[in-house]
């Protein structure tokens, strides 16, 4: 098999090598790629939509059904992991550690549930104690890396950056949280339906600034019929459709970035992760 | 010889993307164990955002964020050259590109733990062997 899949991938490397004689140059400014619309968007992108980023104004107006559906993807991939994986049976035994003393218990009796807070908390089958250093480190930087999310996401017209890059930064930050503590820190601090809630409010988000165009007299996502909606300057209401939508795309891309590690590492009992 | 040579240097990001590409397809292949197909996957993908990353690339010019765009309504009279900006398509197509293949991992590990709650392997020839073991599920 192996030997097999060593030819087949010769064989397949050689022809795609064989292919790139074709292909323009590096860095040709007159490729194929780069002579037709992409022109267009370059020139006249700042005329149309107000949006210094390219990236963003083709992304999310000249290519926003495109990205709509993107995000539905995200949502979708945070909802099959939850179903895949979500397990709602309790489970048998409970470890729980004295904090004064650092007496370990163990409670096979599934219905015996203990108050965790100040004299027990609650632990993992595999706990090691966490580190105070780590443990203050990522206290110290989770709200950094939270606001620079928002930062991402809230400039994405003007730098580089919008709702995906903001949203993977900001679940990120959630990750971090559960990874320097434990699973259930995270999860007594976002609740796993609000996580469910973000995700599907995202999506709506993009779709609903999307749908209300159209009783305004405008195409789906045709931002210029928000103007009687928005105050503010009309001139810029390309710009604030992008980011209203920019602003859902990072909500549904947090929330889903959180379901999907939370299901993953504890195998979705949501009671221990790594 | 040196033909060749010039070939390679002019279109180098070309032979880059297919031998990641190779090495993805090579894992995917060959490899047994469930995550390491899965790792091959991931690089087969990163090789495809490397080649629509670099088609967009043109020699001297700079991001595809327009300069100059905040000084007042006197800026945006100047004109843009499109020689000048690197083409934004590509950035847009990888952009979500990237998310969903890291969505698309997230399912296929979600798959992958199934695999090992079900099978207790990872190992596809064992897990092909249970399958024998077992049987038709009923």
């Amino acid at each position: 098999m192996k030997f097999i899949g060593f030819v087949i991938v010769c064989l397949t490397g050689a022809l795609l090598l064989y292919g790139t004689g074709e292909f323009p140059d590096w860095g040709d400014p007159a490729s194929p790629a780069s002579i037709h619309l992409s022109n267009h968007y370059i020139e006249k992108a700042l005329e149309e939509t107000q949006v210094p980023n390219l990236v963003t104004a083709v992304l999310a107006d000249y290519r926003g059904f495109d990205t709509m559906f993107e995000t539905a993807v995200v949502f979708c991939a945070g909802l099959a992991c939850f179903l895949l994986l979500r397990d709602f049976s309790r489970k048998k035994e409970r470890f729980y550690r004295h904090t004064a003393t650092g007496v370990i218990l163990h409670v096979k009796d599934s219905k015996k549930v203990l108050k965790t807070g100040k004299e027990f908390e609650h632990m993992d089958k595999d706990w090691v104690p966490s580190d105070l250093i780590i443990k203050t480190i990522c206290r110290i930087l989770i709200p950094f890396i939270q606001i620079y999310a928002l930062y991402v996401v809230a400039h994405g017209d003007f730098s580089p950056g919008g709702g995906f890059q903001g949203g993977v930064i900001f679940g990120s930050s959630l990750i971090l949280l559960a990874i320097s503590y434990d699973l259930k820190t995270l999860l007594s601090r976002v609740k796993e339906k609000v996580l469910g809630i973000f995700a599907a409010l995202g999506v709506l988000i993009y779709v609903g600034i999307g749908a209300i165009c159209m009783p305004m007299g405008g195409n789906f996502l045709d931002y210029v019929k928000l103007v009687p909606l928005v105050p503010g300057d009309p001139h810029h209401i390309r710009a604030l459709g992008m980011l209203g939508v920019e602003i859902g795309v990072g909500i549904a891309v947090t929330a889903a970035m959180a379901v999907i590690y939370i299901n993953i590492v504890s195998e979705g009992r949501h009671d221990e992760g790594l | 010889m040196t033909d060749l040579l010039t070939l390679i240097v002019a279109k180098y990001n070309y032979w880059l993307y297919v031998i990641l590409m190779m090495i993805g397809l090579y894992a995917m292949i060959a490899k047994n164990n469930l995550i390491k197909k899965l790792v091959g996957m991931n690089i087969f993908q990163t090789a495809i955002i490397l080649f629509y990353v670099s088609i967009g690339y043109k020699k001297d010019a700079t991001i595809p964020i327009i300069q100059n765009a905040h000084g007042g309504h006197d800026a945006h009279a100047a004109v843009i050259h499109a020689a000048d900006y690197i083409n934004p398509l590509p950035h847009v197509l990888m952009l979500t590109a990237i998310v969903v293949s890291v969505a698309t991992f997230g399912v296929a590990m979600a798959l992958a733990v199934r695999v090992y709650q079900r099978y207790q392997t990872l190992e596809e020839d064992e897990i092909r062997m249970r399958l024998v073991d077992i049987g038709p599920e009923k």
